[in-house]
Formats: structure tokens, C-alpha cells, sequence
């Protein structure tokens, strides 16, 4: 693995800072991805964005972008409680769409319900008014090395 | 308009579509192939260079959102319900990626798709994909204009 990257998940992984990380990830840095830090939680915020605009009418967020944002958080989510030095591979990835992702920041926020010795289940909500009140819930599989 | 011009033209308007580059390859009754270029844009995995899952949940519902045109009279604005993606393997570094999806099940209230992300071969894919679609328009019936599903039984 390209040392570069591994040192700054030691990094990230010591200082609680994944910004770093996330500036060298090109998909995560196109969308604008940020994480914020609350003690050991981690929230994933998503500015509003022209660029991330699907339908322009409306005007609402693409939902492959609040999608790609769900699985970032996920696999960033699943790094950090691993401890993990590698990217997790995605095994499958299923995202129900509850209100319309409207032209507004967007956060969210990940719970790892199954770490296994090859797979890991992480479950995402991503809301922009309220937590209680989702735009989006997923749930992905990834590969553990 | 034909198929392909609808499709162009719902494609056309999609702001992050256009920023990824993503084209209609080819549309008609039987569904619709969509082009997403390689570009360091959509890159994962800065190691391998590997693109990002999202670039591809973002190409299959883009495809699957707009494979609809291919069997609705006039056009309709069908937001997703859900969608779900089966990863068969990564996608192969610096080639295209193309994306198909028809919709197999039309009925006034939602629209039942599925496709399949691939570079070399249709026959080879890199994901699998389904996606349902919610009908806002005015719930005409317009099911009988679709082939009771092409091959499956879903």
C-alpha cells in the first residue's frame, strides 16, 4: 500500500482529524465531504453544492450523490472503529429514499451492527433538517482484510 | 422525439451528470445504456485508482431513473424509492464504465427496474442493480405497453 495514504490514516486514526484522509480520497473531495468530531462520535456533513445538484428544477440533490456520500461515511465510519490501515471494499450497498434531498446541507451518521473477522454490516441515516426526521437510511457490506 | 432524444434530453439537464460526463449510448424500448468516462474525479481508492462505489450508484440510478422514459408515453417525474447494488467486482482502472437498466414492471403507482454496471461485456458485469421508481404523474396505466417481464419472473 502506498505509504503516503497508510501514514496518513495512522494519522488520522491518532489525531481524531480525518480531513487530511479525506482531501486525498478524489470521489470524497468532488462531493466536499467533511466529518466532524463530537468526543468518539463521528458526524459526516455534506455542504450544499451546485455541483451535486440532480434535478435542477426542483432543485434537489442527486440521489447517487447523497447515495456515494452514505457509502463514504460508511466505509470512513468502519476505518475508524477498526483501526483499520486499508479502504474497505464494498461487497453490496442498498439505500431507501424516505423525503426528497432537498438544496441543503446534509449530514449523517453510521452504526457498525456486525464486525466480523471478512465482512462488516454498517447501517447509514443521513438527514439535513432533523436526525429524526431522514432524508435516506442505507446499509452496506464491506470486505475486511 | 424519439426515445433516444427523451433520454438525451432528461440526461442533458442533470447538473453532477453532466460534471461526470456521463452520455446516452443508446435508448429504446427495450432500455437504455449510459456512458460514464474514467476520470480522476470519481476515484476511490487513491492506491489502485479504482473508481468510487458512489460514481456507480450514481451512473445505475441515473440509468434506471431514466430507463422509465423508455416505456412511459410522456415524460414523468419518477423519484427513486429505493436501490440496491451488488458489487461482482471491482471496475478496472482508466476504461469507461457502462451502465444498462430496463424497467420490467410498470404499473400507476411505481416502476420496477433493473440493470447492470459493465466495461467489456453486458455478459460480464461489475454490479448488479434494482431499482424501484414512484409515479407522481397522473397514474395513467400504460402497463400493457410494457412485455410482461422480459425473461424473469420478479
Amino acid at each position: 500500500m502506498n505509504e503516503h495514504i497508510e501514514q496518513l490514516v495512522r494519522d488520522a486514526h491518532e489525531s481524531g482529524d480525518y480531513m487530511p484522509l479525506i482531501a486525498e480520497i478524489p470521489y470524497a473531495r468532488m462531493l466536499g465531504i467533511r466529518v466532524m468530531r463530537l468526543g468518539e462520535e463521528m458526524i459526516f456533513h455534506l455542504p450544499i453544492k451546485a455541483d451535486n445538484i440532480g434535478n435542477p428544477m426542483l432543485p434537489a440533490l442527486h440521489g447517487g450523490v447523497l447515495a456515494g456520500f452514505m457509502e463514504q461515511a460508511a466505509m470512513l465510519h468502519l476505518m475508524t472503529s477498526m483501526h483499520s490501515q486499508t479502504f474497505p471494499k464494498i461487497i453490496d450497498f442498498s439505500v431507501d429514499y424516505l423525503r426528497a434531498g432537498l438544496s441543503r446541507d446534509t449530514y449523517a451518521t453510521c452504526q457498525v451492527w456486525r464486525q466480523g473477522r471478512r465482512v462488516g454490516n454498517v447501517a447509514i441515516t443521513a438527514w439535513q433538517t432533523r436526525s429524526e426526521e431522514p432524508v435516506a437510511t442505507a446499509r452496506a457490506h464491506f470486505k475486511l482484510d | 422525439m424519439t426515445i433516444e432524444q427523451r433520454a438525451q434530453s432528461f440526461l442533458s439537464v442533470l447538473r453532477h451528470c453532466q460534471l461526470l460526463g456521463m452520455t446516452v449510448e443508446q435508448a429504446d424500448e427495450n432500455g437504455l445504456v449510459i456512458k460514464l468516462p474514467y476520470s480522476d474525479l470519481i476515484i476511490g481508492n487513491p492506491v489502485t485508482g479504482v473508481v468510487h462505489g458512489g460514481a456507480i450508484t450514481t451512473l445505475m440510478d441515473t440509468c434506471c431513473g431514466i430507463s422509465t422514459v423508455c416505456y412511459l408515453d410522456e415524460f414523468e417525474i419518477c423519484p427513486t424509492l429505493d436501490l440496491r447494488i451488488d458489487y461482482m467486482h471491482p471496475a478496472e482502472p482508466g476504461a469507461p464504465i457502462f451502465g444498462f437498466a430496463e424497467c420490467y414492471r410498470v404499473t400507476p403507482t411505481v416502476i420496477f427496474t433493473r440493470g447492470v454496471a459493465y466495461q467489456q461485456s453486458r455478459e460480464e458485469p461489475l454490479a448488479h442493480v434494482v431499482g424501484t421508481f414512484m409515479r407522481m404523474g397522473k397514474g395513467a396505466i400504460d402497463s400493457q405497453k410494457v412485455p410482461a417481464a422480459s425473461g424473469g419472473t420478479a
